[in-house]
């Protein structure tokens, strides 16, 4: 007789998947090798809209259930209809969402369960630099903070330590805080 | 071609105690040493360098520290002495001056070329060291010439380097250590600090090694963590033999604390953003283990036990600092204090990963008769200190035991 003990998810992230998962690239590492793919159109003004679609992984093409859409514009601070969040705050939204997906699994994987989970991003910037006004402010963020507010079953210490995680295994994070090499071609 | 039951390549101090408990099981065996027993302490460790560990906690398999300095803190070359006496008492059978140059396996033997002879074994038991070769990130390639850049292994002393300033790479206990002796010799220090381990050198009146003895953490076994291989990974503490040092300190002499060394463009060497991040992980992780000792306090109600004082978090610049133009801050020096490998080089055997990393079982290699010892949480998680040598040559020596049995009875 074997006994199959089902342990409930306590914040609905898989993370047994996870897991094998992991396992599974140590074994095969081409599969884990991604491509993320984003493509974008010029609608009006600064207006655009990027479709996400496709990426490629696990050693083929792969689909997202649905297409997704994220519309881009600026604020009338910017003489632009807006008909969309700015770009950059995409990205911090983006940062958010990252680190919220590692806590999430991070509090899984240590049985911690979350009531509640926020964070607030705020990215610092001078517009003397896109503006072209000074050389010496770079064009993005000067500095990003990101508070978290987290009710869980949990001490204030395995708390922090939740966090401290979801910033170790965190793509978005490592994406902004360290340089990467962008290569952009036309026609 | 000559031929030996068991070949131990190494006289440091895993290969010392597992000639010893080969001994005690009379098990033929020659221990093949590429200079004398300790080389690697007398040759290539820098003048100032003390053990991080205690003389109390370095004694050696049947051989418990008995000197008058027991809280004290060894040099390197003492260590190395200590080691030298050590063979000579436990009459080890070693080779001196005996460079392995290549070990394979023909299905039946190992064959082992060396500087001297060729041999033939049984059984050989790789322990030859943790920290064979200078593990130097590809950026170094990156950095502009002109620029002196060196390795721990090579660096002796602050008035071996050119004047002018230094860039240290990592933070684990060399380049804390070297950070502040480089800028107390007047070459201003940037430090680039990764992921790190922060441990102080005493708590509780007592020296940081005595609770992570007491409370177990040293002997806890692989059987007993979850990701034996990120433990393997795990840094060593920035700790120094015989004082205090941290990052706080460090900042307080004018050591500039920036984030890890992502890469080099135009001639500017690029820190990651993400610095408060590891220094607070570090923060958190020391934490836990002083919660160790507080526990153990609070169960074993040790009244002489002084009050709990916890170092300060660790501050670092509101914006360290992301860019440094070397060539026009005039950085002089990079020093890689970012860790060491295994030299294996010498191997010729198939019992890798994928990762080039050498595969094993707590000391059991893949091959029949293969044995490695010395590796960081090998067997548990004191195995790569002087104090692991002991009860991991004892097991994989009745391991060694068993082994040539069974070859013998089949």
């Amino acid at each position: 007789m074997t006994i199959e003990i089902q342990t409930p998810q306590k914040n609905g992230v898989n993370v047994q998947a996870i897991l094998e998962a992991r396992t599974a690239l140590t074994e095969a590492p081409e599969a884990g090798k991604f491509i993320w793919r984003a493509s974008c159109e010029w609608l009006d003004g600064v207006h655009s809209r990027s479709t996400i679609e496709s990426f490629y992984g696990l050693g083929e093409e792969q689909k997202h259930d649905r297409v997704f859409t994220i519309d881009a514009d600026h604020p009338p601070q910017f003489a632009a209809p807006d008909n969309g969040a700015t770009p950059v705050e995409i990205v911090l939204g983006a940062l958010a969402s990252c680190l919220m997906a590692g806590l999430a699994s991070v509090a899984e994987n240590r049985g911690i369960e979350l009531t509640s989970a926020k964070a607030t991003v705020e990215g610092d910037m001078d517009l003397a630099g896109i503006l072209g006004i000074d050389a010496d402010v770079r064009n993005g963020f000067k500095s990003i903070r990101v508070h978290f507010d987290i009710d869980a079953d949990a001490s204030a210490e395995d708390i922090a330590a939740l966090v401290a995680q979801s910033q170790k295994r965190s793509a978005v994070f490592d994406v902004i805080t360290n340089p990467g090499n962008v290569h952009v071609t036309v026609g | 071609m000559k031929h030996a039951t068991v070949i131990v390549v190494g006289a440091g101090q895993s290969g010392l105690a597992m000639s010893r408990a080969l001994s005690r099981r009379s098990i033929d065996h020659v221990v093949l040493e590429r200079g004398t027993a300790g080389q690697s302490w007398r040759s290539e460790r820098w003048d100032s360098l003390r053990l991080l560990t205690p003389n109390w906690a370095n004694g050696l398999p049947g051989a418990p520290y008995n000197g008058l300095d027991p809280d004290g803190f060894m040099a390197s070359g003492e260590m190395a002495n200590q080691l030298f006496h050590y063979a000579e008492t436990i009459a080890a059978p070693i080779l001196c001056n005996c460079r392995v140059s290549r070990c394979s396996f023909d299905g039946t033997r190992y064959r082992v070329d060396t500087s001297r002879a060729t041999f033939t074994a049984e059984v050989v038991v790789i322990a030859s060291g943790a920290a064979g070769k200078p593990h130097v990130p590809a950026i170094s390639g990156a950095v502009p010439g002109g620029i002196l850049q060196i390795t721990p292994d090579h660096y002796r002393r602050p008035a071996d380097l050119p004047d002018g300033k230094v860039l240290v790479v990592g933070a684990a206990a060399t380049g804390v250590q070297l950070a502040r002796e480089l800028h107390l010799s007047g070459r201003p220090v940037t430090l680039s600090v990764g992921s790190h381990v922060r441990l102080p050198r005493t708590y509780r009146g007592k020296d940081i090694e005595h609770w992570l003895d007491i409370t177990g953490v040293l002997d806890q076994s692989t059987g007993e963590i979850d990701d034996v291989e990120r433990a393997r990974r795990i840094p060593a503490p920035q700790l120094v033999g015989g004082g205090a040092i941290d990052l706080n300190s460090l900042q307080d002499i004018g050591v500039e604390i920036v984030g890890r060394f992502s890469d080099v463009r135009d001639g500017k060497a690029l820190f990651s953003g993400g610095l408060a991040h590891v220094t607070t992980a570090a923060d958190l992780k020391m934490n836990r283990t002083l919660d160790l000792a507080d526990d153990w306090v609070k169960e074993n109600g040790l009244g002489s036990a002084d009050a709990a004082v916890r170092p300060g978090a660790t501050s670092i610049p509101r914006d360290p600092r992301l860019t440094l133009d070397l060539e026009a801050e005039k950085v002089r020096t990079i020093l890689w204090a970012t860790g060491f490998r295994p030299d294996f080089s010498w191997l010729d055997l198939p019992v890798f990963d994928l990762r080039g990393r050498l595969r094993h079982e707590g000391g059991v290699c893949g091959l029949p008769g293969l044995y490695v010892l010395g590796l960081p949480f090998l067997r548990r998680r004191r195995s790569h200190q002087i104090s692991g040598a002991e009860a991991d040559s004892t097991e994989l020596a009745h391991h060694v035991a068993h082994y040539l049995d069974a070859r013998r009875a089949a």
